[in-house]
């Protein structure tokens, strides 16, 4: 770790894409300087560092400048190797990052850009879908207390930052209930131990205010 | 490296880029293995057992270990086998061929077929917005032999797959010059030294063959909404 690491995050609040990299970089303890966006009136800086996707999060290390949440991820544990949040075994880290490629394509597409053009009974049948791909996380789940075993690891915070913490306060804003006890014990079990993790309790959006930002991001793709 | 009773097979389509760029990391790395060929779109059996969650290739089965998802399958090899390394050793030159890794299969890929087919904005737009996207490639390929360097890698393997010996043949089948060697020197370079290297030329679908597939392939998409 050089003396004068340099590391900057451009990220917004309600982005479960920068809060994952937040957790990262908070689990392994590595200052850095956050620069909050705003969607709506992207900073220079931003569409200088960011030209192609013109999105958060921005990773910038010593000059170097890395995009998209999941190679962000593996360049902070591949950089900072302490605090691992990746499996050493490739098979196991293979899992990862199928599944978390699961949360971020599948579950995200069903779980918000689908539900947000859908009216009512249109919801119903894509709650259903999303509790199908949900199955997957939960038989993961089994028998530990996060994804990544006894802490938490990437596909924690992946999974964590887009579900709990993002997709479920959309649903709660529309009044549906996609994940339940009955049918989900080991997921509830993992967010009731993530939420007493206070890398994640510090990088989570606050509740009230993300519930009523998720209606209008979703009011944003229906107009689109 | 393999071990005696070591078993690698890999379900594949021979039309489909995400297993054929599987192929030449397995063939790079000298891991012998069974090819099984799905005869899509028809699914069988073991493919849905094997990948119950997408039911698609590529699969890979490494003993007992089942895996999906082609850039998984790749950092899976990667790992496992640590001759003639695909991915830079550098944790920020990793970071940038995973970044155009993605950029191909989830930017260019959108753009570069079905908008061509529908064409609902005007054919020239849609060959415009794939350009835009290739010119970025043909930056990051200035002065290499390969985007790996002197020798092919990860994001060799996959633009090479989906970009040249994929898109480019449905490109042809419209009578479209996507990359001309004036706009875009560098590509034309890289493919031509792409087409040199023997375990590319083994993995790539027979051209003619591809083309008349992809003839049928762009009528059923021009009828479906």
């Amino acid at each position: 770790m050089a003396e004068k690491d340099q590391v900057k995050l451009l990220g917004i609040w309600a982005s479960p894409f920068s809060r994952r990299v937040e957790m990262a970089l908070k689990h392994k303890g590595i200052p850095y300087e956050y620069v909050e966006e705003i969607l709506e009136n992207k900073s220079p800086l931003l569409l200088a560092l960011n030209p192609i996707h013109k999105k958060v999060p921005v990773l910038v290390h010593n000059g170097k400048t890395i995009l998209e949440s999941h190679v962000i991820l593996e360049y902070i544990d591949e950089t900072w190797p302490h605090n691992p949040i990746l499996p050493q075994d490739p098979y196991e880290r293979s899992k990862a990052r199928f599944f978390a490629k699961l949360v971020d394509e599948q579950i995200m597409n069903v779980g918000f850009f689908s539900m947000a053009k859908a009216d009512e009974k249109g919801r119903e049948v894509l709650a259903e879908q999303a509790r199908e791909l949900i199955m997957y996380l939960e038989k993961e789940l089994v028998g530990k207390d996060y994804f990544g075993g006894k802490t938490v690891g990437f596909l924690d915070f992946v999974a964590g930052s887009l579900i709990p913490f993002c997709l479920e306060r959309g649903w709660e804003g529309i009044g549906l209930e996609v994940i339940t006890e009955e049918k989900f014990p080991e997921f509830k079990k993992w967010v009731k131990n993530l939420e007493k993790v206070e890398i994640v309790k510090d990088c989570v959006p606050p509740r009230e205010k993300h519930v009523e930002h998720m209606n209008y991001m979703a009011e944003r793709v229906r107009s689109s | 490296m393999a071990k005696k009773e070591e078993s690698v097979k890999l379900l594949g389509f021979w039309i489909s880029p995400f297993s054929r760029r599987v192929e030449m990391a397995l063939k790079l790395k000298g891991v012998p293995y069974e090819y099984l060929e799905e005869d899509l779109p028809k699914k069988s059996t073991l493919l849905l057992e094997l990948n119950p969650v997408h039911k698609k290739v590529p699969v890979l089965v490494h003993n007992d270990k089942l895996l999906s998802e082609s850039h998984v399958i790749l950092e899976y090899i990667d790992q496992t086998w640590n001759n003639n390394p695909i991915l830079p050793h550098d944790p920020y030159e990793k970071a940038m061929v995973r970044f155009w890794a993605k950029f191909v299969d989830e930017q260019i890929l959108p753009v570069g077929f079905m908008p061509l087919v529908k064409a609902e904005k005007g054919i020239d737009v849609a060959i415009e917005e794939i350009r835009e996207m290739l010119m970025f490639l043909e930056k990051e390929v200035t002065g290499k032999d390969f985007f790996g360097g002197k020798t092919i890698g990860f994001l060799d393997m996959v633009a090479g797959s989906m970009i040249p010996f994929c898109l480019a043949r449905a490109w042809e089948c419209m009578g479209i010059d996507m990359t001309p060697e004036d706009t875009f020197p560098e590509l034309n370079r890289w493919i031509k030294n792409l087409n040199e290297v023997e375990i590319v030329r083994e993995c790539i679908p027979p051209k003619e063959k591809h083309i008349e597939r992809m003839k049928k392939i762009i009528e059923r998409a021009k009828s479906t909404f």
